[in-house]
């Protein structure tokens, strides 16, 4: 094998592992779709399902399922945020409507982003919700309050061994700060 | 050619020499041992005893990160890659690395790659102080100006480990020596060669996982943040994607090491060579799906946690082929102890022992008790100090006489190895028993219950420092001062290989311009 | 010979390991812990450990004994055998064996531990930078969360810790709860199935009390659950495990477990506490600099440093701007933190009394002599939205 054909092995070699290593950074990024693929279908980590469609159906009446929620706020989250029903006892295949109160107690307008979480977290994707504060940022004014709806119905293929639901909202303090503001204009 | 070596500074920074280059790195990979071990020395006075005494809380977090990033990095990588650079050309045959001007620019990447992380030190805020894994959101939201640095830097050792390891990979494919086969390589040639692999795919995800980090931290993007959508979890994902594999890109090259050190002082074949080969490819393969092993305790479902559980104990099956034939290898064989073979010796005892304590973190249930105590901290050091680098000594005494032409001063190296042995124990077994009664990792501080193992410790430890400038002098006499009586061509009895049987010590600077002819 | 010493050392070292094992000493080996659970991860533990020596011994044995049987001087003739299919398989098969013996008893408590159904009281648990918030979310058709407070390592620990000494002959501590002590302690009955809802505010932590064998990260943003039934009352000490910043090993974790009647008597006292409110009495400037004094201490210490003068990325508060300045900045700093910084909002981790107070002696000590004060009612009215 002469030094010029090496030379050439050598060069188109190292291209296909250039190619290899382009595609496994490629691959680092779409472990971020990935993961929530992943997450969607396990529930894990509470990434629910996106908005779901109620269709009629009969509820199963025979289970019981208790439903908790919970609120927490981010350190830097001054509003008032907590569930109206802290807890409801729900038939699968059946829609429900619970609310959670939230008030805005400091005199700026502020916006707040809520982040679900489910416990047992695999139980995120028998949870379907028709309606939620939770797919849209929420503003509000000096000292104003609201009264935030959130439809739901869990999956009637729910698996028996699931008879507590946690569903925990993490508010978060997304009000853009005065020199991104600045920043914008 | 005559063998015309170009003389001064110029010599070192332009050279596309694979033995120049091969001896860069090890020289480099020591510096860099020397600093992380003079972190480590920081770190054991602290936990000397309970209380503050010698450093605040966040300067000890910074030693911590450094000491990790620059083992890891920079004194266990570097010198692997040294040592391929040094042997792998002449253990096939090839008469240098097959792309020698990128070998020259990857070198030199690493000391700007160091340069910039050991700066942090000096600024404001203090160098990265949230771990060698660099957890999010502790490193992206609470992490101090210097991380950006500390990503750049990480970038560039990312680059001149993948053109390393490219490097590899195309020598080892295309420039082998006619009759070379590929199952016909020595054993380090293969082992690296999988390790080059390895390299190639998980480093870019590394890089990826620190571009995510920059771009969080400026540019408003929420891939690790929840306020956005994202999900701390999910790094710890990424990372542990790249880090798991990481652990066998540090151990590979030592496995390759003990293979090629075993069959010469037993005077003996290695025992199942091509059994060897695929405990290799396996256990390379397997480290791609358990990473998550690392993150037991971070509330995955259970049906993940069976299945890492499951796959990270297997590991332990191709991992036990291997030593079990190098016990085969000793056995009915002729063996003599000088200082490499004990190296060796050591590695294959400690190395298991640190796989054990591997089985026991492979199980989840127990591995909650486990998890970030210093019983995980005893795991790593044992595969990494004496494994890997172990290993690396091992192999710098096993070659150094055909690099230099001169062998060391056994007398010393002997000292060097006992001394090695019983400061190692010393330093790193106490905290198994630390770990198991419930001293938690990465802390200044702990509580009076767990005083003694830490002194025991950290006694080790000094030790072990002060061994490491004992092997410096050994270094210095046989490379530098040229003491020592000259090596035979052979220089090990039972020694075989191209580098031993086809050229004399020391090695020339230009070997195998003419392929040899393998029988 | 010396070979053998090693040999010596390291099963001298197990054997340390193991007869610890058969006694209560906790100090070598984990602990059995209080709970079910517990113990049966001790027991997997142990089996484990033994596994792994009996292998030990055997592949070590062959491996001495060959070192020492088949030396030059013993054995000048090297045998010429390099392979055997039949042994490979063998040692690939056994250990292959052996490992899903150890697989089956893993497995089974593995999906018990994650099984936390029909539990008798949540409690959410959320780390911070560096301490515990405790939340009792009722079973029952009232979630209330009346009950909630926050746990901090305790005084003494942290003046032991800086207090210290320097250098190798550093002052002895002797206090056997040394880092293991916090102001206020998690309390739970005993006999009860307890959930543990485990979030953080700002960084990964992890919840970990060895005597229950629990450990769970506390990722913020997300909720992770974790179980525990405690079978003998006591206080049992646990600390944080996840590497979470400067105070990391700062903030430990302490359950205090009551026979039922105790905590259901602890519980309505922390009820009727938190339906009392908050205390909005006026104070006097000196009161203030007590109060303040201790609470700083308490909170602000570990980075503004007891002087006030900080420390590497920690602000000094001597004659600087939020300080000195106008003091309704003051007020929003310490209430709502500042974001990109490690200072928190501290509006809803402490009282309107400690903020009040805080404030006032940071104004007022070192060399500040702002004299102005500021009374807990102001900071409760700034808080519900009458700032401005």
């Amino acid at each position: 094998m002469s030094q010029e054909q090496t030379q050439n092995d050598n060069k188109v070699m190292t291209k296909k592992l250039v190619v290899v290593v382009v595609i496994m950074i490629a691959f680092g990024f779409a472990m971020v779709p990935l993961y929530d693929v992943f997450c969607q279908i396990t529930g894990l980590n509470g990434k629910s399902n996106g908005l779901a469609v109620y269709e009629e159906q009969e509820a199963d009446m025979s289970r019981e399922i208790t439903v908790q929620f919970m609120t927490i706020n981010k350190t830097d989250m001054p509003w008032e945020f907590r569930p109206v029903q802290t807890q409801i006892k729900v038939h699968p295949g059946k829609e429900y409507e619970v609310l959670f109160a939230v008030k805005n107690r400091t005199g700026d307008e502020m916006v707040g982003q809520a982040i679900p979480s489910f416990s047992p977290n695999l139980t995120a994707q028998y949870f379907n919700k028709t309606e939620c504060f939770c797919f849209n940022q929420q503003t509000l004014a000096a000292g104003e309050s609201e009264e935030m709806p959130m439809r739901f119905f869990i999956d009637k293929d729910i698996p028996a061994r699931y008879d507590t639901i946690t569903l925990a909202y993490t508010l978060h303090n997304v009000t853009p700060d005065d020199e991104s503001l600045a920043a914008a204009q | 050619m005559a063998d015309h070596k170009p003389t001064g500074i110029s010599r070192w920074l332009f050279t596309t020499n694979h033995k120049d280059i091969g001896t860069m790195y090890l020289v480099f990979s020591f510096i860099m041992f020397l600093i992380g071990g003079g972190m480590a020395m920081v770190i054991r006075a602290e936990l000397f005893q309970p209380g503050l005494q010698f450093v605040e809380p966040n300067f000890f977090n910074q030693m911590t990160t450094l000491h990790g990033l620059i083992m890891v990095f920079g004194a266990v990588m570097p010198a692997t890659v040294g040592l391929a650079n040094w042997l792998i050309p002449m253990m096939i045959g090839a008469p240098d690395m097959a792309l020698p001007r990128m070998n020259n620019w990857s070198f030199w990447i690493l000391p700007a790659a160091f340069g910039l992380l050991l700066s942090s030190l000096f600024m404001e805020g203090g160098a990265p102080n949230f771990g060698w894994t660099f957890y999010a959101p502790l490193s992206t939201t609470y992490g101090p100006p210097s991380t950006d640095f500390f990503i750049f830097g990480v970038h560039l050792m990312g680059i001149s480990s993948i053109m390393g390891a490219i490097n590899v990979i195309v020598t080892v494919f295309n420039m082998r020596a006619p009759g070379m086969t590929l199952m016909k390589m020595p054993l380090f040639v293969w082992t690296w060669l999988i390790t080059a692999f390895l390299l190639v795919m998980v480093m870019p995800v590394l890089a990826g996982a620190v571009t995510m980090m920059l771009t969080d931290r400026h540019f408003g993007t929420s891939f690790f943040d929840a306020a956005g959508g994202g999900d701390p979890v999910l790094f710890q994902h990424v990372f542990w994607f790249f880090g798991h594999p990481e652990v066998y890109i540090m151990i590979l090259p030592a496995f390759g090491i003990a293979s090629a050190i075993i069959p010469t002082f037993a005077r003996k074949k290695l025992f199942g060579y091509s059994s060897m080969v695929y405990a290799t490819a396996s256990i390379a393969f397997l480290s791609f799906i358990v990473w998550a092993h690392h993150m037991f305790t971070v509330g995955m479902p259970v049906q993940g946690e069976l299945f890492f559980m499951i796959a990270t104990m297997l590991i332990a099956v191709p991992t036990g082929v291997k030593v079990f034939n190098w016990i085969a290898t000793m056995w009915q064989g002729s063996i003599t102890y000088e200082t490499p073979m004990l190296y060796a010796l050591a590695f294959v005892i400690l190395f298991t022992i640190g796989g054990f304590s591997g089985v026991m973190l492979a199980m989840t249930p127990v591995d909650w008790q486990y998890h970030d105590t210093y019983f995980v901290v005893a795991h790593f050091h044992y595969v990494l100090f004496p494994g890997a680098i172990f290993g690396t000594m091992a192999a710098v005494y096993y070659w150094l006489p055909k690099w230099t032409g001169r062998m060391y001063d056994e007398k010393l190296a002997k000292v060097h190895f006992w001394l090695s042995i019983i400061f190692v124990n010393l330093t790193f077994f106490p905290m198994h028993f630390s770990g198991l009664a419930g001293m938690q990792r990465r802390v200044p501080d702990y509580a009076i219950m767990y005083s003694d193992f830490n002194m025991l410790s950290s006694i080790g430890a000094f030790g072990l420092g002060l061994m490491q400038l004992l092997f410096a002098w050994i270094l210095i006499k046989a490379c530098i001062l040229k003491k020592g009586e000259k090596a035979t061509d052979q220089v090990w009895e039972g020694a075989e290989g191209l580098e031993f049987t086809h050229m004399p010590s020391p090695a020339p600077y230009h070997t195998f311009d003419t392929p040899p002819k393998i029988d | 010979m010396s070979l053998f010493r090693k040999l010596a050392l390291i099963v001298a070292s197990f054997s340390a390991l193991l007869l610890s094992g058969c006694g209560d000493d906790i100090k070598y080996n984990m602990r059995e812990g209080v709970t079910e659970i517990s113990r049966e991860v001790y027991d997997l533990h142990m089996i484990v450990i033994w596994v792994c020596v009996v292998i030990g011994v055997i592949t070590f044995g062959a491996m001495f004994y060959s070192m020492f049987a088949h030396r030059k001087s013993k054995n000048p003739n090297p045998a010429k055998f390099s392979h055997s299919t039949v042994v490979e398989i063998i040692w690939t098969v056994i250990p292959f064996i052996i490992l899903i013996a150890l697989a089956v008893p893993a497995v089974g408590l593995l999906i018990k531990m994650e099984d936390a159904s029909d539990s008798e009281l949540t409690v959410m648990v959320k780390g911070y930078q560096w301490k515990w918030e405790y939340k009792y979310i009722d079973g029952d058709d009232n979630l209330g969360n009346d009950v909630s407070f926050f746990s901090n390592l305790d005084q003494k620990s942290r003046d032991l810790s800086v207090n210290s000494g320097s250098g190798f002959s550093g002052i002895e501590i002797t206090d056997e709860n040394y880092l293991l002590e916090v102001d206020n302690p998690l309390v739970l009955p005993v006999g009860k199935k307890v959930r543990f809802l485990v979030t953080a505010d700002d960084v990964i932590h992890s919840f970990w009390v060895p005597d229950f064998s629990v450990k769970k990260d506390a990722v913020p943003g997300f909720i992770n659950e974790v179980w525990t039934k405690v079978d003998e009352p006591g206080i049992y000490r646990g600390v944080c495990a996840e590497l979470c910043g400067k105070d990391h090993g700062f903030m430990p974790i302490v359950v205090k477990v009551l026979p039922q009647a105790e905590y259901d008597a602890w519980y309505a006292e922390k009820v009727a506490e938190a339906e009392a409110g908050p205390d909005l009495n006026e104070r006097t400037m000196g009161q203030l600099m007590a109060e303040g004094e201790a609470a700083y201490n308490k909170y602000c210490s570990s980075c503004h440093m007891p002087n006030g003068e900080g420390n590497g990325p920690f602000p000094s508060l001597v004659g600087t701007a939020v300080t000195t300045g106008p003091i309704e900045k003051h007020i929003d700093v310490v209430l709502n933190g500042v974001s990109g910084t490690a200072m928190q909002a501290f509006g809803n981790q402490l009282t309107e009394a400690e903020i009040a107070a805080i404030i006032t002696y940071e104004r007022n000590a070192w060399s500040n002599d702002m004299g102005d004060k500021v009374q807990p009612q102001e900071i409760h009215d700034i808080k519900n939205g009458g700032g401005e």
